[in-house]
């Protein structure tokens, strides 16, 4: 049980990270997501069904979320459409370019299919047991992934991007341009997302167009549950919370199904917990913070407002925190 | 160094809303020029220094920059050679990043690959620049600009802007926001930095004794229109009672501005 709460948690945590990367970072409501997810997913498999290599599917999985993040991009850019509204175009467009991927039908299985966890499984005979195998190959992807997603933070281009959603003045002031920073920072945030697809698609045994669905609130859920673990600037906290956060939601989510029929839950209801653990997560924020935050437009970077040991400094200086 | 040609700038045209905020105005800024400039609300103050930084386009009429025309370049090409400070302390640095990663952001202009340089040497030439402000936040790197009051933010801001070395730099009321003693702090580290780089600048205030006191040039706005233009011995001259009788004399109606009366006072 904990093993594949885990695992879950580790899967999804590249989308996790993806979701922190548009809500947090850029301040951009990205609902492409929803079909980003699939896309990786769809193409992955496909590949696979295919005979090709599995690296050259990760990376095409890779690629077709950053055009659609891209498309999204473009669409608010150029079109100066609401970013929601750009992200909700994309996604309903990929539902039918997914299934166009699939191959006209609505999901491909990958039983007795060779995948990436066949090797795993298959390296890891008589060493130990195959779940513990998967278990520390998709944390060492996870790992892999959060260090280069920190990495890229720490770039002049990373930082530059984390000023966006804070305070897009400022990047108009040094010069960069908001559009070519959006472009770039929703791209490389649906690839993170296609990337979870795709490893999905292995550990279940299919890719489905429906595997999205949802999946925008079940990434914001998760970036929420993490930021109540740790307060922070760093940008590897931040990102090690996203993952800590992605994991415990799918130990939430677990309970859940396999608890929840004591108190009359279905597998159905858990769309509706999902929903009412993200209010609730805003409502104690909201208590937190003291003054009162508009939805989804909570702080960007850094996440939320001063540490407390810095606010108590500035409090006792007599300089409050603006 | 700046050339704005007949500009006129009409918000909402053809709608009941419709209003011209400059009419036909025209303005050479010389390289070295500090000019003040003043006038009631309204008088079109802000939509000129928008027009020259970009953020606006004319709704007729040219901009040049060092005789080449960058009338449509949009206002982000154009922040590579000018810095801009707000009255609102908020906009020029991003509360929720650190000290350093702030001023890593706006130390090069223009787009910035995936390159790490904020390294032990930047950071030891932040602090450096830092001690300059006297206001012991060279040993606050790591801290969020957040914790800042607004006078540290302004301060630095207008450090950032100028390590960004900018040819031109616009001042919005930028001590407006602040209370009188960090005003004035604020407005003597620009007079520093301004003769330091010497930049060539222009200052929109609304205080009078202010707009008199420093700068080389004066500018006076009304209705969209700029109303005088002194420099040179005039301009040294001038006092606030002069002013006022000027704009009498030019407009036939006298000087109204309970914002400008009541900075006489102070």
């Amino acid at each position: 049980m904990i093993e594949g709460i885990l695992v879950e948690g580790l899967v999804y945590s590249l989308m996790v990270l993806g979701v922190f990367i548009t809500f947090r970072i850029l301040n951009f409501p990205d609902l492409t997501v929803d079909g980003s997810f699939p896309l990786g997913a769809a193409i992955m498999a496909v590949m696979i069904t295919q005979g090709a290599s599995l690296w050259f599917g990760l990376a095409i999985s890779f690629l077709g979320g950053l055009v659609a993040g891209m498309v999204t991009a473009l669409i608010h850019n150029k079109l100066k459409v609401p970013n929601l509204l750009a992200g909700i175009l994309t996604m309903t467009m990929l539902w039918s370019i997914n299934i166009r991927v699939l191959g006209n039908r609505a999901n491909l299985p990958l039983l007795r299919q060779t995948t990436i966890l066949t090797h795993v499984r298959a390296m890891a005979t008589d060493v130990m047991s195959s779940v513990v195998a998967v278990l520390i190959f998709f944390l060492a992807v996870t790992l892999i992934a959060k260090f280069l997603v920190d990495l890229f933070f720490r770039t002049d281009l990373g930082l530059t991007m984390g000023a966006m959603g804070n305070n897009e003045q400022m990047v108009i002031a040094t010069g960069a341009n908001p559009e070519t920073l959006k472009l770039i920072g929703v791209g490389l945030s649906n690839a993170l997302v296609a990337l979870s697809g795709a490893f999905v698609a292995q550990y279940q045994g299919f890719a489905d167009v429906n595997l999205g669905q949802g999946i925008i609130i079940a990434g914001l859920a998760s970036v929420m549950i993490g930021e109540f673990l740790i307060r922070s600037n760093r940008i590897w906290i931040l990102t090690a919370r996203a993952v800590l956060g992605s994991i415990l939601y799918r130990g939430i989510m677990y309970l859940g199904r396999y608890y929840g029929y004591y108190v009359n839950l279905t597998p159905n209801d858990l769309k509706l917990i999902t929903g009412l653990l993200i209010i609730v997560s805003l409502v104690i924020t909201q208590m937190r913070t003291s003054k009162p935050k508009a939805l989804l437009v909570l702080p960007g970077a850094g996440g939320e407002e001063a540490p407390p040991a810095g606010a108590a400094r500035a409090a006792a200086t007599g300089k409050g925190a603006l | 160094m700046i050339r704005l040609e007949s500009i006129t700038k009409v918000f909402n045209p053809g709608t009941v809303n419709e209003n011209t905020a400059l009419r036909n105005v025209s303005l050479h800024v010389r390289e070295g020029d500090f000019i003040t400039v003043i006038g009631s609300n309204g008088a079109g103050k802000s939509t000129l220094l928008n027009l020259v930084s970009g953020t606006f386009m004319p709704t007729a009429g040219k901009v040049f920059v060092n005789d080449i025309e960058v009338t449509r370049h949009p206002e982000y090409k154009r922040a590579r050679y000018i810095g801009r400070i707000f009255q609102d302390p908020l906009l020029g640095t991003a509360s929720n990043m650190s000290l350093e990663d702030n001023m890593m952001i706006t130390y090069r202009k223009g787009f910035k690959g995936p390159r790490i340089s904020l390294n032990n040497r930047m950071r030891g030439f932040f602090q450096e620049r830092l001690t300059h402000l006297e206001m012991g936040l060279e040993d606050r790197l790591k801290d969020n600009v957040g914790l800042l009051s607004g006078g540290q933010r302004q301060a630095l801001t207008l450090l950032m802007m100028v390590l960004s070395e900018p040819e031109l730099i616009l001042l919005d009321e930028h001590t407006a926001a602040l209370d009188p003693k960090n005003a004035q702090m604020v407005l003597d580290l620009t007079m520093r930095f301004v003769n330091e780089y010497r930049l060539t600048t222009v200052m929109v205030t609304h205080n009078m004794p202010h707009a008199i006191q420093y700068g080389n040039r004066l500018l006076m706005m009304d209705k969209g229109e700029i109303i005088l233009d002194v420099d040179g011995e005039e301009k040294r001259s001038l006092t606030v009672d002069k002013l006022v009788r000027k704009f009498h004399e030019i407009r036939h109606r006298t000087f109204e501005s309970d914002e400008v009366l009541l900075s006489e006072v102070e």
